[in-house]
């Protein structure tokens, strides 16, 4: 159930998260209209829209959370629309989800939180969570937070924090919901590091969730190179040159209203993607 | 989609109708996984001891208090009313009926629903709104298992056994008053009022605590993990629970009594 990031069978192309006319209403309230993507394995896709246009709801019906009206799901090739709890189980440990503020468990330490998977499972000795939760700790650069609770951590730590409980286990798939958003930006810089890394040294595929058009931008625009000694190189190579599996896709009141690159977005003649790229 | 439809069609009286109807179809449901979950596992044993702490060692201090003054307050009351009839000496059996009866389990429960009550829809209410129920579903885990079974279990078992130590030290708090203000003997004081007792009342404190202990846990749960409306919508659930259980409580109180009364002479043969 380990390390099975990057042997997956099939090459890159192969979609692993499909919407096909999604429909999702609250009440009498719509949030997503007909909203049809594919991300195939291995790529990014930028979720883009202001608040309350149904980003997040997006992510919750991915991880089957909350169920469609109408329409269907695809994770890994199989509609998730009309599985039980139970059997949505199996999904959602091929994903990791990183929430918004972390959503860190209060009452737990931050080796528990992260471990929390592993420990759930019961299948996996104490020895080898402490090492594969130090090791995604390390990962996100704070070995050293392993004792605290989460009430002793900034915002950011607990970002990180965050990004590692989704990490353990090593899911193919990661969710990202407005990571960067209210953060400084020196923290911002190293959340968003974290994700290209991920993205292009571990091969995970993300859907990633913002309305923040510069946090965008960074990702689309930058590629992590390891340097060889062990060491990681971000490169920027001008608009878009960083990552070519790097997609978008902008939300308006429910609807998609534009999809493709980054320099495309830039070309967009849509009004609305034009008074939020300006 | 149809439920929006059929509300539209029914108009204002009727939505509200329905949506009540609703609650209690979810609510019941909710009480019944969390008791259903008992019976498989996993079962959550760590957290299910720590429930039993907080809830029972932690409410001792409050359950003492009430039953000690109640049970003083009771022996002070029956003088009164006893000495018109020249009977003050049945002091001990009048502590023990209102208390063994009816005080004990009912204040207990009542202080239990603010203390555990609210505490339990506070808790479950931010984990909602800092999206960690979320987050314990993402990561695989059944939030009711985890969260609600512990603290039904907890709450049903500590609740009968913080209503015999309110029993115990109400009948003491009387027998305070009894031998000190009164001057009633303290030999007469307690066998009349073991005299007082048939068994139907040592089983009516212990089932009613079990009842309510039930109520007060799956209301706590349930308003606590509807919560919505960030941190305001917290602490209207945290009132709402304590209202809700409270009034839950005192019904539920009408209709054991009922049932008991029915029983008794069944249980004293």
């Amino acid at each position: 159930m380990v390390g099975n990031r990057d042997c997956g069978e099939g090459d890159m192309g192969e979609p692993m998260i499909e919407f096909r006319g999604v429909h999702k209403s609250f009440g009498d309230e719509v949030i997503l209209r007909d909203v049809s993507f594919r991300v195939d394995r291995g790529d990014a896709i930028v979720i883009l829209g202001a608040s309350g246009s149904g980003k997040s709801t997006i992510l919750k019906l991915i991880l089957g959370l909350i169920g469609p009206e109408e329409g269907e799901i695809l994770v890994g090739g199989r509609d998730i629309a009309p599985l039980s709890e139970r059997e949505l189980v199996e999904v959602r440990r091929g994903i990791g989800m990183v929430f918004q503020e972390g959503a860190l468990f209060d009452s737990l330490s931050v080796r528990e939180n992260v471990g929390y998977r592993l420990f759930e499972e019961d299948a996996v000795d104490e020895a080898e969570i402490e090492k594969a939760v130090r090791r995604e700790l390390g990962f996100v650069g704070l070995e050293d937070a392993i004792d605290k609770m989460p009430a002793q951590l900034s915002g950011g730590m607990k970002r990180r924090v965050g990004i590692a409980r989704a990490l353990i286990g090593s899911p193919p798939v990661v969710l990202y919901d407005e990571p960067t958003a209210g953060l400084d930006p020196v923290t911002k810089r190293t959340i968003l590091e974290l994700m290209i890394r991920l993205r292009d040294l571990e091969g995970v595929t993300s859907v990633f969730v913002t309305h923040d058009l510069h946090a965008a931008s960074v990702m689309a625009g930058e590629r992590a190179v390891a340097d060889g000694g062990g060491g990681v190189r971000f490169l920027s190579g001008g608009d878009g040159a960083g990552a070519a599996r790097n997609r978008f896709v902008m939300l308006q009141n429910g609807g998609i209203c534009f999809e493709g690159d980054y320099p495309g977005l830039m070309r967009s003649t849509d009004p609305y993607v034009r008074k939020f790229v300006s | 989609m149809k439920k929006s439809l059929l509300m539209r069609a029914l108009g204002a009286p009727w939505r509200f109708i329905l949506r009540a109807l609703w609650d209690i179809q979810s609510y019941t449901r909710l009480g019944a996984r969390a008791v259903a979950n008992v019976f498989t596992p996993p079962i959550y044993l760590r957290e299910t001891i720590l429930q039993m702490d907080r809830i029972g060692i932690g409410s001792l201090t409050i359950v003492v208090l009430t039953g000690f003054f109640t049970g003083a307050v009771m022996a002070i009351q029956s003088e009164g009313a006893l000495r018109r009839y020249g009977a003050v000496g049945m002091t001990g059996q009048l502590v023990a009926l209102t208390i063994i009866r009816e005080l004990g389990p009912v204040l207990s429960a009542l202080m239990l629903a603010g203390r555990i009550g609210a505490g339990i829809a506070s808790e479950l209410g931010s984990m909602v709104v800092s999206e960690q129920i979320s987050a314990m579903r993402a990561l695989g885990t059944d939030p009711t298992r985890r969260l609600v079974t512990p603290r039904v279990l907890a709450m049903v078992v500590m609740l009968p056994l913080l209503t015999v130590v309110c029993d115990s030290v109400g009948m003491l708090g009387g027998w305070l008053i009894a031998s000190y203000k009164l001057l009633i003997s303290s030999s007469q004081y307690w066998s009349d009022a073991m005299n007082a007792m048939a068994f139907s009342d040592v089983v009516g404190t212990l089932v009613k605590p079990v009842v309510f202990g039930l109520i007060i846990a799956t209301t706590g749960c349930y308003i606590g993990l509807r919560t919505s409306g960030g941190t305001e919508g917290v602490g209207k659930s945290t009132t709402q629970a304590v209202v809700s259980s409270s009034i839950l409580v005192i019904a539920a109180d009408f209709f054991l009594n009922n049932i008991l009364i029915y029983l008794a002479p069944l249980m004293n043969r």
